[in-house]
């Protein structure tokens, strides 16, 4: 077994100044090294270099920060972003899109490759990783194509691919429809390595859906998506992956159904992964009765309160491995249209820790500390090492007030997007600073730092 | 009321304001001279974006009737046709400072998005399989003109409800006025969960009997082709009302256009109990109601509890 690389090691992003700092007097919260109590927490040349009893700690020339009353916990990772370069630009970039991680306290993103054209060639990945040398605000990896153009028809050169630095192999966007091909992909995966993501719907059951299948979509008149679109392909694809003996990366569960189908992969030795997004945690399809397609238009789509329910039960079981946000921007022109017509997707980097600190921790349905975990869990699905305080690590770190409420939209959005799911709505929890690789990656424009002494 | 977007919307209360002002323009029909002024030098946008003969046909003659200016855009021909966005048309439009816009589009919502981005009043004149609140309120017009109150009533609704916005507005229309709902139609055509909006579901037409009034939708000879049903042919086995299912004291509707032969039989249509053609008739009257309704009575005291309405305009040429 080779040692995991760290996320600023395997990932592209800007260099720039590692600025010392220390974060005096915070409550630090990492669950997985099991850190739970207030330290000054020292970042010295990209890294941990201590966590030292409150007020203790020696800053020398080090920027201070009053951190007393705040919380640090690991920046978190995100295995699900759409950057929409190249061809959208209009939507987002890879520099607004890290820019909108950096905000939301992520140290690290892997980007989609339904772009226009497609990640398929190694030039695509190489071209990418040099973009985020030049603009990316957090270290930033790139998934290709599982087929070419996503056609779903022959597969990708991977091996190259694979060469090139491409984080995995995704048709995001599409599910890889014929079985064949899948299991080719699979079996060619013990030659180049490689996650295998996979958006799982049948396309013959989702048809022209728009939304969850159920008396909501009943009352709205809209064509409905069953949930058993996502589970029978999850349970086709793991059954794949277990006779191939590969590893699968399930994206964006929705629905009980699908929970259950992990539960019986992982039962029966499959390799397999997942994640759920906050979206999916904390909406139903109720809120599609507004027929507001800018917040709760996406795919898979917002279920029912039982599905939400199961996918809550599957993050706390485990089940359920990590938190993904699949923030997928689209421009006003494609969402301010009919519900039907318009496109599928909602941003997520800058809100996913406060909608779920809001939505999910504050009234008791989950522990922070489990939430904290699951938003950093995503980087060892894909290889990397976990974001982590414990000291000699690099350093991925963000400080955030517990206390302080903001309204999403209000000041805009780093993200070159809008369609935030949570547009409009007051939120508890917001993230002041965001250390990624070793470097500020973002501070809160109203929270000063160096004030402290 | 600002805006008639959905049936959902309105309470018993509004429902019945509604049809009672219908009342008092199914009075001014029968003078020889049938225009109001209520609405003039007021200016309603008729915008559809799917063929249709009645609902267009009724609304822009209902606006002619209360003397607005009427502008009518239909898709096929005008700058819709060239790519130009709902939003923009929208825009485009209510550059002539509109009173109302009456809009038909293909998607659901359609209609609450354009009364977001303009002054006027919308009105829904059918959103994609959503909702067709006119639709509902002449077929409750018709309904009570026949039988009264409709407390109490059984009401089958027969046919595609998958694919039908009348269905969706009349079961809550129905329901709000105190009638009992059955939808009917085969398996593949009813909307999974429908019975949570508090209707009865069946599968077959046993138990047509016990209804008072049949409700039959249309079927489009093209759902066979995503296998929703096997065969048209089948489908009029199981589903068509005709003379011998429809017993003598029921009551036959339809929004049309009929597919003869499909999901009615051309004796029901041509019966005494069809009220097909009355429901035409009221179409009329009811959508004058609606725009007077939106553009003309708000701000006046709603006739809830006692019932007194504003007698009804003078028809032009006569001292008011």
């Amino acid at each position: 077994m080779t040692e995991v690389p760290g996320i600023a090691e395997a990932l592209a992003f800007r260099e720039g100044d590692r600025g010392d700092l220390v974060l005096r007097g915070a409550s630090v919260l990492d669950p997985v090294a099991g850190i739970d109590a207030p330290h000054d927490v020292v970042i010295r040349d990209g890294r941990i270099a201590e966590l030292a009893a409150p007020g203790a700690a020696d800053a020398g020339d080090a920027e201070v920060v009053d951190a007393e009353g705040l919380h640090a916990f690991p920046a978190f990772f995100d295995p699900h972003v759409h950057l929409r370069t190249p061809g959208r630009e209009d939507e987002e970039d890879v520099e607004t899109g890290t820019r909108a991680a950096a905000a939301g306290g992520y140290c690290g993103i892997l980007a989609m490759a339904n772009t226009e054209p497609t990640v398929s060639t190694a030039a695509d990945v190489e071209a990418l990783r040099e973009r985020a040398r030049t603009e990316a605000s957090v270290p930033a990896g790139f998934l290709a194509t599982v087929t070419g153009g996503m056609r779903g028809e022959e597969l990708t050169e991977m091996a190259e691919l694979r060469d090139a630095g491409a984080a995995g192999f995704s048709d995001d966007g599409l599910p890889v429809r014929s079985a064949r091909v899948l299991r080719r992909a699979l079996q060619y995966q013990r030659l180049c390595g490689g996650v295998i993501a996979l958006h799982e719907e049948d396309p013959e059951l989702s048809g022209d859906g728009v939304m969850h299948e159920g008396p909501v979509s009943a009352a709205l008149g809209l064509t409905g998506i069953p949930s058993v679109s996502e589970s029978t392909m999850i349970a086709r694809d793991a059954a794949l992956a277990g006779y191939e003996e590969a590893r699968i990366h399930v994206q964006h569960l929705s629905a009980r159904e699908s929970v259950a189908a992990i539960a019986a992969a992982r039962e029966a030795g499959v390799s397999v992964s997942c994640e759920a997004t906050p979206h999916h945690l904390c909406l139903t399809d109720e809120a599609v009765r507004t027929l507001d397609a800018s917040r709760f238009k996406m795919n898979p789509p917002l279920r029912s309160e039982d599905d939400r329910q199961a996918l809550l039960a599957g993050l706390r079981d485990g089940t359920i491995d990590c938190v993904a946000t699949d923030h997928a921007p689209h421009s006003a022109d494609e969402k301010e249209v009919p519900f039907e017509q318009a496109a599928m997707g909602v941003t997520g980097l800058e809100t996913a820790f406060s909608a779920l600190y809001t939505d999910l921790v504050l009234p008791g349905v989950l522990e922070l500390g489990l939430v904290v975990e699951k938003l950093g869990a995503g980087a060892p699905l894909f290889d990397l090492a976990r974001p982590s305080l414990a000291p000699g690590g690099e350093a991925n770190v963000v400080l955030c007030d517990l206390e302080t409420e903001w309204t999403v939209g209000e000041d805009g959005y780093e993200s070159r997007s809008r369609n935030s799911w949570c547009a409009g709505r007051t939120l508890r929890g917001r993230v002041l600073v965001t250390v990624a690789a070793g470097q500020v990656a973002y501070r809160q424009r109203n929270f000063a730092l160096g004030v402290a002494s | 009321m600002k805006h008639l977007l959905s049936i959902e919307q309105l309470g018993r209360a509004e429902i019945e304001a509604i049809l009672e002002r219908a009342e008092s323009f199914a009075e001014v029909g029968r003078r020889d001279i049938k225009k109001v002024p209520t609405l003039r030098g007021r200016t309603i946008v008729s915008l559809f974006y799917e063929s249709s003969t009645r609902t267009s046909s009724s609304f822009e003659l209902a606006a002619k009737r209360l003397s607005a200016d009427l502008v009518s855009v239909k898709s096929a021909g005008s700058s819709v046709d060239k790519g130009e966005s709902l939003k923009d048309t929208v825009a485009t439009l209510s550059a002539y400072d509109p009173a109302a816009i009456v809009i038909r589009h293909p998607y659901a919502g359609a209609a609450q998005l354009v009364a977001g981005w303009t002054d006027a009043s919308v009105v829904n004149a059918g959103d994609g399989k959503h909702e067709h609140p006119s639709q509902a309120l002449l077929d409750l017009f018709t309904l009570r003109r026949r039988v009264g109150s409709l407390e109490g009533k059984r009401i089958w609704i027969v046919g595609d409800v998958l694919h039908s916005r009348v269905a969706r507005s009349n079961l809550i229309a129905f329901q709000e006025m105190g009638a009992s709902v059955t939808l009917c139609g085969p398996p593949t055509l009813i909307p999974r969960g429908v019975e949570e909006l508090g209707c009865d579901v069946s599968y077959t037409l046993d138990g047509l009997g016990d209804a008072d009034v049949v409700y039959a939708l249309r079927m489009q000879r093209e759902r066979m082709k995503d296998s929703f049903v096997p065969s048209i042919r089948e489908y009029a086995a199981r589903y068509q009302i005709d003379s011998r299912r429809l017993g003598p004291r029921q009551l036959l509707m339809h929004p049309g256009p009929v597919n003869r032969g499909v999901e009615l039989s051309g004796d029901v249509i041509d019966s005494p109990q069809s009220l097909i053609a009355e429901q035409v008739e009221s179409g009329l009257v009811v959508r004058m109601a609606i725009l007077y309704e939106l553009l003309a009575g708000s701000g006046r005291p709603r006739p809830v509890g006692d019932g007194e309405l504003p007698p009804a305009p003078a028809p032009i040429g006569q001292p008011a």
